[in-house]
C-alpha cells in the first residue's frame, strides 16, 4: 500500500514538473529556437574521479545525462542531435578502457531498441557516423541493425559520431567525391559522349563544393546551430569543422555528466541572443554563393 | 508519464490559441524577456569582472601575467568579423601588441576577405596553383587509397597549407570560427575575445596566459 502510494505521488510529481517543462519551453519558443544542436560529451573520466568512482561508471552517468538531454531537446522541438561519443583518437586510451566502451556502447545501442524506449516514443532516426569498420564486430553489427531498425522513422534525428573525426569524414568525402566523378566520366567513355550528362571535358571533371558536401555525413542533416562542449574546454577536437562556420560554440563549465536541464535552457537563450547576428551572417553568405 | 502526457493533452491547446491573441501575445513577450534577464546581468556581470582583470594585467599589478610561457604558443590565429575587420588601425594596434609579447607567427583571418586586401603582408599567395601528379591517384583498376596526409599535401600544393594555429582569438559579437580554414583547426583553442573595437591589451595576455596553462591529451 505504502509504495502504491509513493508511485502515485511520484507520478504526480513527474507529471507536474512535465508540465512546467513545457510551459517554459513554450516561453522560449518566443524566440528563435535552434534545429540542430551538437554535443561534444567531455567530462565523464573527470566526473568519475572527482567522485572517487570507477570510469566505467562516469561513462554510465554520461549516458544518462545523455537521455534526459535528449528527451528535453525533443520536447523544445529540436529536429537534430548529434553527439561526439568516440573519436577515432581515443582508439589511443587504455585498451580495458576502449572494450569497456565499446560494451557500453553496445548495450545502451541494444537498449534504445527496446520497445518501452525514448526512440520509439519519438520515433526517432538513428544515424551512426564515422568509420564504423573501425569498431569492434559486435559494435558495428548493433550501429547498423539500429540504423536499419530506424531508418523508416519521421521524428526527429538522432546522430552519434562513433569511430569518427572530421578530417576523416571529409577524406572520406572527397575520396567517395573522386570515385563518383571517375565513375561518370568512365560511363561517358563507354557511351561514347552519347549520354549528354556526362562529357569528359575539364570542366566536368571538377569536383565542386556541393559534390564533396554531398559525400559527408551529414549531406541530409541541417549545420549544427549549436555546438556545446562541457566541462569548458575551448578547442573542436576534430568534430564538424566544415559545417560549424556559423554555428555558436559554446563550452559551459560543468562536466557532462553534470550537464542537465538549466544548463540547457541558458545555452538556449545565450544562442537567442546571437541568433541576429548568425542569421544576418549565414544569409549574405548564400547570398554570395 | 502518461499522467503528464494527459495534463499535456488538457492544457496545451488552449496555450496554442493564445498564438492568435495579440494581447495574450504581448504577455507571452513579456514572460520570454523575463526569462533573459538573468543572461543579460549575468553577461553585464562577467563584463564588468573582466574589464577590471584587464586593466590590473596591462597596469602589472598582476606578477603572473607579467612573464608569459610561450613555449607552447607556436602559431596564433585571428578570426575577425568582416564589418570590424576594415578598422586597419587596430589591426595594427593588435598586432604590435602580439609582436611586443613575443608571438612570432600569426595568421589573419575574415570571412569576406577584407584583411587580405588592406593589410600588407608577407604571405606569398601563389598565383599559378600547381597541382599534384596523379601517381598516388592512378588512372588503374584498383580504387584510390586517400589518406589525411593525402589531403593535407594537395592543400599545401594549391596554397593553403599553413600551419594549424595552437591558439584562435576571434574577434566578433558570437564566438563561431565563422569558416577558418576547416583543415586547420582540429586542436585548436578557440577564445572569444568580444568586438574589436572595444579590444583590450590584458585580454590578449589573459588569453595567452590561460592558453600556456592548458593541457590537452590529444584523445588518448
Amino acid at each position: 500500500m505504502e509504495t502504491q502510494r509513493e508511485n502515485s505521488a511520484s507520478n504526480l510529481l513527474g507529471g507536474v514538473w512535465c508540465f512546467l517543462r513545457k510551459c517554459l519551453f513554450f516561453v522560449l519558443s518566443f524566440g528563435p529556437m535552434p534545429n540542430h544542436i551538437a554535443f561534444i560529451m567531455d567530462g565523464n573520466r573527470r566526473y568519475a574521479k572527482s567522485r572517487r568512482v570507477k570510469q566505467g561508471n562516469g561513462h554510465r552517468a554520461g549516458f544518462t545525462a545523455l537521455t534526459s538531454v535528449l528527451q528535453y531537446c525533443y520536447e523544445m522541438g529540436v529536429k537534430y542531435v548529434t553527439v561526439y561519443a568516440f573519436s577515432i583518437e581515443n582508439f589511443k586510451r587504455q585498451p580495458d578502457e576502449v572494450q569497456s566502451l565499446m560494451d557500453l556502447m553496445k548495450q545502451k545501442i541494444d537498449e534504445l531498441l527496446k520497445e518501452e524506449s525514448i526512440v520509439n516514443k519519438y520515433r526517432i532516426r538513428i544515424n551512426f557516423w564515422g568509420n564504423l569498420s573501425l569498431l569492434s564486430e559486435p559494435v558495428r553489427l548493433a550501429a547498423e541493425k539500429a540504423m536499419a531498425s530506424t531508418a523508416r522513422n519521421t521524428g526527429p534525428v538522432f546522430s552519434v559520431c562513433v569511430a569518427y573525426t572530421s578530417t576523416n569524414e571529409i577524406m572520406h568525402a572527397v575520396e567517395e567525391s573522386c570515385v563518383e566523378k571517375r565513375g561518370r566520366i568512365r560511363k561517358g567513355y563507354n557511351n561514347g559522349y552519347k549520354d549528354e550528362s556526362v562529357q569528359a571535358d575539364n570542366k566536368d571533371s571538377v569536383i565542386s563544393v556541393t559534390d564533396l558536401e554531398r559525400h559527408l555525413y551529414t549531406s541530409d542533416c541541417p549545420d549544427p546551430d549549436i555546438v556545446i562542449r562541457t566541462s569548458g574546454e575551448t578547442r573542436l577536437s576534430n568534430f564538424l569543422l566544415w559545417q560549424t562556420t556559423f554555428s555558436h560554440l559554446q563550452n559551459p563549465v560543468p562536466l557532462w555528466p553534470e550537464f542537465s536541464f538549466r544548463h540547457l535552457v541558458w545555452a538556449i537563450l545565450e544562442y537567442q541572443r546571437i541568433y541576429p547576428y548568425l542569421e544576418q551572417r549565414r544569409t549574405s553568405s548564400k547570398e554570395k554563393n | 508519464m502518461d499522467l503528464s502526457d494527459e495534463i499535456a493533452r488538457v492544457l496545451i491547446p488552449p496555450l496554442q490559441r493564445v498564438q492568435s491573441s495579440k494581447i495574450l501575445r504581448f504577455t507571452l513577450g513579456f514572460f520570454w524577456c523575463l526569462l533573459h534577464l538573468p543572461v543579460s546581468i549575468v553577461h553585464l556581470g562577467s563584463y564588468l569582472i573582466k574589464q577590471l582583470l584587464y586593466y590590473m594585467i596591462s597596469s602589472g599589478l598582476l606578477q603572473k601575467y607579467q612573464n608569459l610561457q610561450l613555449d607552447k604558443l607556436r602559431y596564433l590565429a585571428i578570426v575577425v568579423e568582416s564589418e570590424e575587420a576594415k578598422n586597419t588601425t587596430k589591426i595594427k594596434q593588435l598586432l604590435s601588441w602580439l609582436s611586443s609579447i613575443g608571438v612570432k607567427y600569426v595568421t589573419l583571418y575574415d570571412m569576406e576577405g577584407v584583411l587580405k586586401k588592406s593589410v600588407e603582408t608577407d604571405l606569398k599567395s601563389s598565383e599559378n596553383p600547381s597541382y599534384l601528379e596523379g601517381d598516388s591517384v592512378g588512372y588503374n583498376k584498383m580504387e584510390p587509397v586517400f589518406t589525411e596526409t593525402d589531403v593535407t599535401n594537395a592543400l599545401k600544393a594549391v596554397g593553403h597549407g599553413g600551419p594549424d594555429p595552437d591558439l584562435l582569438l576571434v574577434y566578433g559579437p558570437a564566438r563561431c570560427h565563422l569558416g577558418f580554414p576547416a583543415w586547420r583547426i582540429r586542436y585548436t583553442e578557440i577564445v572569444h575575445m568580444g568586438s574589436l573595437r572595444s579590444m583590450k591589451y590584458g585580454a590578449v595576455v589573459k588569453a595567452i596566459y590561460d592558453f600556456s596553462k592548458k593541457h590537452q591529451n590529444y584523445g588518448s
